[in-house]
C-alpha cells in the first residue's frame, strides 16, 4: 500500500516542493571557492512534490496517539492540555524572526517576557536566582550540580563529591551527577515509599555535596519529612536539590524554598503546558538561593536603569551549556500560560491535578493493587499483583488501553515497584473523561481474569502490532537504504 | 478557570467519592507549617484577548529581521516553506510524547527514521541519531563520545574557528573531567592551524566548517592529519552549506554534527533548534541520544521503534555516557519536512543563492576604499569578515539608520581582530536592494574618511 | 536448587573451578531479571579480550536485554584465557542453558580463595529475600 511507504519510496527524480524565485544578483561562482571544498555526491534526499509531501506527513500524524485525540495519563510526564494560544503567539514575527545576537535595545520585548517568566518561577519556588538557559530538565539538573560543584570548589570544600539519590529517582539524576564530576550514591526508600531517614543519615558526612530529591516523589507521594531531611543535609554541610518534575502538584500550595530546598529545576513542558512535541523541545530553568545565584550559567537577563540586558560575562558563572540565551520559543509559551492563569489559576492547577489523581486512585484500587494506598499527590502507582496469576503483565494492560483509545500510563517506572503502572491524569481532564477511563480500566481487570488472551494479543487496532524490539538491536536497520 | 474543565459539582462528587470534605484535605501530606500562607505575588490571570494584545505589544518592542538583517554567526534567516509550519503544527505531532509505546507512535517514529536517513545523507555518514538539543550540545556530546572511543587519550584539540558558544559549552561540560582542551589557532588566512598540536595523546579534533569567521576549512587535510595521529575527527557544519560544500563524510571525518535551525526554523531569539549528529554504524553503541530502528511485528509488517535504549540514562543511570533525555523532536520534524521539501536540488539552490548574495556583496564591499575583506574574496560561503575604517559598533549604527540590522561586531568574540571587524551574513532572503543599501551606507562612511 | 558444584556472587554470576581454571557465567535468575516484563530477549553481550587480567570482583563486560543492562563481574581474580565466542551472536544459548553451554569466560586463576563467595545454598537464601 502506498500509504505505508517511506518518503524515499515515494521519491521521483526531478520532483520537489521548495523552489526559489529568480536570483536578483549574478549566479554564484563556484570556481571561486577553495580547491577541493565542493561536494562530490549529492545527498539522497527525497524528491517529492507538494501534495504528496503534505499527504505523507498527514498520514503519519494519524499514526500517533496525542493529547488532542486521547486521554494520555502518562505518569511523571504531566501530559496536560497544551493551550492553542501558546502556539499562536510565538508565530508573531517580532518573536520568531528575532536574531539572538541583536543589541539588547532591540529585543526589550523578548527580554521582558523572559524576565516576567523568571520572576514568576522565583515566586512559585521561593528561590530568587533563576536561569532560563537549560535546554531541558536533564540539562537543568546538570546545571544545578555544576553550580553546587563550583560553589564547594570556591569555598574550599572540594572533598564534597557525593550526590545522594533515592532509588526511586529518574535515571537522569545519577547520569547528570557523573557528568558534573560528582559521584552518585543511592539512598533506599523505606517501606512507606519515602526516603529512609536512617539510610540517609548513615550516608551523610563531610563528603556530601548534594541530596537530589524528587518531591512529590515518583511514587506520587509528598516527602512528609522534607523539612527534617533538608535540616539533616544542611547540618552535614550539603545542599538540597529538588527535581521539580512533579511541581504541578504543589505550585501555589507550598514553596520548595520553605522546605529548605537550595536548588531545583522546572520542566516547562510538564508544569507550564508547553507541548511535548514527540520528545522535545523542552526547557529546564533552574531556581536557586541567593547564595548560589552568582554561579548560574550565562547569559542571564538583568534589569538595569535603562532597561533589560543579557549578561554573558558574569565572573563566577559556570558558563554556557548550549547556544544563546535559552529555548526562547518554549519560554514564551510558558509565559503565555502563566499569564493566562495568574496566581489563583496556578493554585487551581495543583488542586485539580491532585483531586483528579486521588479520584482515579480510589476508584481503581479495588481492581488494581496500589502499593502505597493513601492520599497521593498528582499521580499514583499501581501494579499487576491482582492480575499476575492470570499471566498478565503491566505491558499487557498498557497495550490493551491502546485498543480502547488511550495512551497508556507509564509502565515499569519507578523501579522500586515491580511491574509499576504510574497514572497521572493532570488537572485539565474532566470528570467525564476520568469516569470513562475508570470503566475501561475495570473492563481490562475483568478481561485479565476471563479473557487474558485478549490482553496478550493487544494492540490490534494500531497500524502495527507488538514489535520485535530485540530484532531492532540484533539486526540494526537505522536508516533507509535503497534496495537497488 | 482557564483550561480546567471540572465544575464545582464535579469537584463535590469527586471529593465525596474520595471520602474527604474539601480540597484542602487532599493536601494533608504536606505539613501545615510548610504550606503557603496567602497567595503568590503573581499578577491576576488574563483572558485570551488580553494576552494576545499584551504579547503583540511586547513583540512590537523587538526589531524583527524581516526588514533586512546581516546577522548570522550560527543562526540564519532562511526561507521557510509553508508546508513546514503547517505540517509540523499538526496536533498529533505537537502533543504526543516520546514514542515509548511504538504501536501508538508510528507517526513520530517513522519521522525520526526518515530524519536519521536524511541527516546521514546530508553529512555523508552511515548513520545519524534522532537529534540533540542544538549544535553546541551536539558538538560537546561528540567530543565526549570520542573520548569513550579512544579511552586512554586525554587531549581535545578545538579550533578557534569553532563557534564561541560551542567552545564555552564544551568548557562547561569538561570542567570536571580529566580531559584537557587545547585551542588550535587560526592562521592569517583564517583557517585552522593544527601544526604541532597532534600527538599520541590527542583524543579528538573539533573544527567547524565554514568556521565562525566564515572561512571554508581544509577538511580533507584536517581529517587526514587527525587520522594519522590516531584521534577522532569531528566536524561541526552548517547544514545549508552542504547543498554545495563537501560533506564531513566525503572528507573522511569520524563524527559530523551541526545545528538544524537553518533547516526550516526561525531564529526565535536563539531557540529551540536541534542538533544533528552522525557517525559510522560501528560506533552506534557509543553514540548519544535517541535512535530509531526498523523492525517487524508478529505479522511481519514493517514498524519502527526506539532502539539501543540500553545506552541511555533511564536504563544505564550513572553509567550512561550522556544524560540527554529528549531529542528536540518537534524541531527535528521541521528539519525533516524542510529537507524533504527541498530535496537535493532545492538544498543546492538555497546554498547557491546564499553564496551568490554573499559574493555579490563581497565584491562590492571590497572595492570600497578603506574597507577590506580580511580573509579575501574567495575563502567564504555566505558570511565573511569585513575590516572597517571605524569601529564595527559605529558601522552597525549607520546600518541601523538605513532601516536595517547590521552584522556582528566581533570585538568581544575575537578581540585579536580589533574593534573594526564586522561579520556579515547573507542568505537567499537577502535582497539585492538590501545589499545595495548596505554598500551605499558603507561607502558614505568610506568617503567621510580620508584615504590612508 | 542451583548447582552446588560452583560458587556465586550476589550480583548473579557463578564460577566453577576446575584445576587452575575458573569458568564464569551468569545464573538463571539474572537471565530472568534482565528479561522481565515480557520484552525479554538478551540482545548484546560485551566480553573481554583474552589476556586481560582481572582483579577480584572486577567488571569484565556487560549484558543487555532490550530494556535492561547488567555488569558482568568476576568472582575471582585471574587472566582471561578463553572467551565463549559462540554466545556472542546467539545469546539465546545463555537464556536456554546458563549453567553449561552459556558460560562466558574462562580465567587462569591467580587465587582460589573462595572464602568470600556464596555457596549455592547461601545464594538461594539471597534470592528468597529478593522475591
Amino acid at each position: 500500500m502506498n500509504k505505508d511507504k517511506l518518503l524515499f519510496e515515494k521519491s521521483t527524480r526531478g520532483s520537489r516542493t521548495l523552489r526559489l524565485g529568480k536570483l536578483d544578483v549574478p549566479p554564484a561562482d563556484l570556481s571561486a571557492l577553495p580547491a577541493g571544498s565542493l561536494r562530490q555526491k549529492a545527498p539522497m534526499l527525497p524528491e517529492i512534490g507538494e501534495l504528496d509531501l503534505v499527504r505523507h506527513y498527514v498520514l503519519l500524524s494519524k499514526k500517533n496517539i496525542s493529547i488532542t485525540d486521547s486521554f494520555y495519563p502518562l505518569g511523571s510526564c504531566t501530559m496536560k492540555y497544551n493551550p492553542l494560544t501558546n502556539e499562536a503567539i510565538v508565530q508573531n514575527p517580532g518573536l520568531a524572526d528575532l536574531h539572538p545576537a541583536e543589541d539588547d535595545g532591540r529585543v526589550q520585548g523578548a527580554l521582558r517576557i523572559m524576565k516576567t517568566l523568571a520572576d514568576g518561577l522565583a515566586a512559585i519556588t521561593g528561590l530568587p536566582g533563576v536561569t532560563l538557559h537549560p535546554a531541558a530538565g536533564a540539562q537543568g539538573e546538570l546545571t544545578a550540580l555544576l553550580v553546587a560543584h563550583a560553589h564547594f570548589h570556591a569555598s574550599g570544600q572540594s572533598q564534597r563529591t557525593k550526590v545522594l539519590i533515592p532509588d526511586s529517582a529518574h535515571g537522569t539524576n545519577p547520569a547528570s551527577a557523573v557528568i558534573a564530576g560528582l559521584e552518585a550514591v543511592e539512598i533506599k526508600s523505606g517501606e512507606d515509599g519515602l526516603v529512609d531517614l536512617e539510610d540517609l543519615s548513615s550516608k551523610l558526612g563531610e563528603d556530601t555535596a548534594v541530596l537530589m530529591i524528587t518531591n512529590p516523589s515518583t511514587l506520587g507521594l509528598f516527602e512528609t519529612n522534607i523539612a527534617k531531611i533538608s535540616e539533616m543535609v544542611h547540618a552535614a554541610g550539603g545542599l538540597v536539590y529538588m527535581d521539580g518534575a512533579n511541581l504541578n502538584a504543589i505550585m501555589g500550595i507550598a514553596r520548595p524554598a520553605d522546605f529548605g530546598v537550595d536548588m531545583m529545576h522546572i520542566n516547562l513542558h510538564k508544569t507550564f503546558s508547553t507541548p511535548h512535541g514527540g520528545g522535545g523541545p523542552g526547557a529546564g530553568p533552574i531556581c536557586v538561593t541567593e547564595a548560589l545565584e552568582s554561579y548560574l550559567p550565562s547569559p542571564r537577563v538583568v534589569e538595569e536603569e535603562n532597561g533589560l540586558r543579557l549578561d554573558y560575562d558574569s565572573p563566577r558563572s559556570i558558563g554556557m551549556l548550549r547556544g544563546w540565551a535559552g529555548n526562547f520559543g518554549v519560554l514564551a509559551r510558558a509565559y503565555s500560560y502563566m499569564r493566562r492563569l495568574g496566581a489563583e489559576g496556578i493554585r487551581r492547577v495543583a488542586e485539580n491535578a491532585v483531586l483528579n489523581a486521588n479520584y482515579l486512585r480510589t476508584q481503581l484500587s479495588d481492581a488494581y493493587h496500589v502499593p502505597y494506598d493513601r492520599m497521593c499527590m498528582h499521580e499514583f502507582v499501581c501494579n499487576n499483583r491482582k492480575q499476575r496469576e492470570h499471566g498478565i503483565h503491566a505491558l499487557d494492560v498498557a497495550k490493551r488501553l491502546i485498543d480502547l483509545g488511550y495512551h497508556p500510563m507509564t509502565i515499569y517506572f519507578p523501579l522500586v515497584v515491580s511491574e509499576a503502572m504510574m497514572i497521572e491524569p493532570t488537572e485539565t481532564e474532566s470528570k467525564a473523561t476520568l469516569d470513562a477511563f475508570i470503566a475501561d480500566m475495570l473492563l481490562i481487570a475483568d478481561e485479565a481474569k476471563n479473557n487474558p488472551e485478549k490482553l496478550h494479543a493487544a494492540p490490534v487496532t494500531t497500524p502495527v502490532g507488538r514489535l520485535d524490539e530485540a530484532r531492532a538491536v540484533k539486526q540494526p536497520v537505522l536508516r533507509y537504504a535503497s534496495s537497488s | 478557570m482557564p483550561f480546567i474543565q471540572n465544575t464545582d459539582s464535579d469537584r463535590a462528587e469527586m471529593l465525596a467519592a474520595i471520602g474527604v470534605q474539601k480540597v484542602e484535605d487532599l493536601f494533608e501530606q504536606i505539613p501545615a507549617e510548610l504550606r503557603l500562607k496567602g497567595s503568590l505575588p503573581i499578577d491576576a490571570g488574563l483572558s485570551e484577548n488580553e494576552l494576545r494584545a499584551e504579547v503583540a505589544e511586547l513583540a512590537s518592542w523587538n526589531s524583527s529581521m524581516e526588514k533586512g538583517c546581516f546577522l548570522g554567526a550560527g543562526m540564519y534567516r532562511h526561507f521557510i516553506p509553508t508546508v513546514v509550519d503547517s505540517l509540523q503544527s499538526r496536533h498529533e505531532f505537537v502533543t504526543a510524547y516520546t514514542p515509548y509505546q511504538p504501536e501508538g507512535s508510528q507517526g513520530t517514529l517513522t519521522v525520526f527514521f526518515e530524519f536519521q536517513t536524511m541527516v546521514a545523507e546530508l553529512m555523508g555518514m552511515e548513520i545519524a541519531n534522532a537529534s540533540m538539543y542544538d549544535g553546541c550540545s551536539a558538538a560537546t556530546e561528540a567530543v565526549i563520545m570520542a573520548c569513550n572511543l579512544v579511552r586512554k587519550r586525554k587531549k581535545v584539540v578545538v579550533s578557534r574557528g569553532v563557534h564561541p558558544h560551542t567552545r564555552r559549552t564544551l568548557e562547561t561540560y569538561l570542567r570536571w573531567s580529566e580531559l584537557e582542551v587545547v585551542e588550535a589557532p587560526l592562521g592569517s588566512d583564517g583557517t585552522t592551524n593544527l601544526e604541532g598540536l597532534l600527538d599520541d595523546q590527542t583524543c579528538s579534533v573539533l573544527v567547524q566548517n565554514p568556521n565562525t569567521l566564515g572561512v571554508i576549512e581544509d577538511l580533507d587535510g584536517i581529517a587526514a592529519k587527525t587520522k594519522e595521529a590516531g584521534g577522532i575527527s569531528i566536524c561541526s557544519c552548517y547544514p545549508t552549506s552542504l547543498g554545495i560544500l563537501k560533506s564531513p563524510g566525503e572528507a573522511g571525518f569520524d563524527i559530523a554534527v551541526g545545528d538544524g535551525q537553518c533547516l526550516g526554523t526561525a531564529p526565535a531569539f536563539g531557540g529551540p533548534s536541534f542538533g544533528l549528529f552522525a557517525c559510522a554504524q560501528k560506533h552506534v553503541r557509543k553514540m548519544p541520544g535517541r535512535i530509531v530502528g526498523e523492525t517487524v511485528d508478529s505479522q511481519g509488517r514493517r514498524g519502527f521503534a526506539l532502539t539501543f535504549q540500553a545506552r541511555e540514562q533511564h536504563i544505564r543511570r550513572e553509567k550512561a555516557s550522556s544524560n540527554i533525555c529528549t531529542n528536540n523532536a518537534l524541531i527535528a520534524l521541521r528539519g525533516a519536512i524542510y529537507m524533504a521539501a527541498a530535496g537535493p536540488d532545492g538544498l543546492a539552490e538555497v546554498a547557491n543563492h546564499s553564496l551568490a548574495k554573499a559574493q555579490y556583496a563581497s565584491k562590492a564591499l571590497s572595492s570600497l576604499a578603506n574597507f577590506e575583506l580580511i580573509f579575501g574574496e574567495s575563502s567564504h560561503f555566505n558570511e565573511f569578515v569585513l575590516r572597517c575604517p571605524i569601529p564595527a559598533a559605529e558601522v552597525n549604527r549607520a546600518i541601523d539608520s538605513s532601516g536595517m540590522i547590521g552584522g556582528l561586531d566581533l570585538s568581544s568574540w575575537y578581540p585579536e581582530l580589533g574593534d573594526n571587524a564586522l561579520l556579515l551574513a547573507f542568505t537567499e532572503l537577502t535582497t539585492r536592494e538590501q545589499i545595495d543599501r548596505l554598500v551605499s551606507t558603507l561607502s558614505n562612511i568610506a568617503t567621510a574618511i580620508p584615504v590612508a | 536448587m542451583r548447582p552446588d558444584d560452583r560458587h556465586y556472587l550476589s550480583s548473579h554470576e557463578w564460577i566453577k573451578i576446575s584445576g587452575e581454571t575458573g569458568i564464569i557465567g551468569i545464573t538463571d535468575f539474572a537471565v530472568e531479571e534482565l528479561s522481565s516484563g515480557n520484552e525479554g530477549d538478551l540482545v548484546y553481550c560485551d566480553l573481554p579480550e583474552v589476556g586481560r587480567v582481572l582483579e577480584n570482583g572486577e567488571t569484565f563486560g556487560e549484558i543487555e536485554s532490550v530494556k535492561a543492562v547488567a555488569d558482568l563481574n568476576t568472582p575471582l581474580a585471574g587472566e582471561v584465557s578463553e572467551v565463549n565466542t559462540a554466545i556472542e551472536d546467539h545469546l539465546e544459548i545463555v537464556a536456554e542453558d546458563p549453567w553449561e553451554r552459556g558460560w562466558m569466560i574462562k580465567i587462569k586463576l591467580s587465587n582460589k580463595d573462595t572464602g568470600k563467595l556464596l555457596s549455592a545454598a547461601a545464594y538461594e537464601e539471597i534470592l528468597a529475600k529478593q522475591s
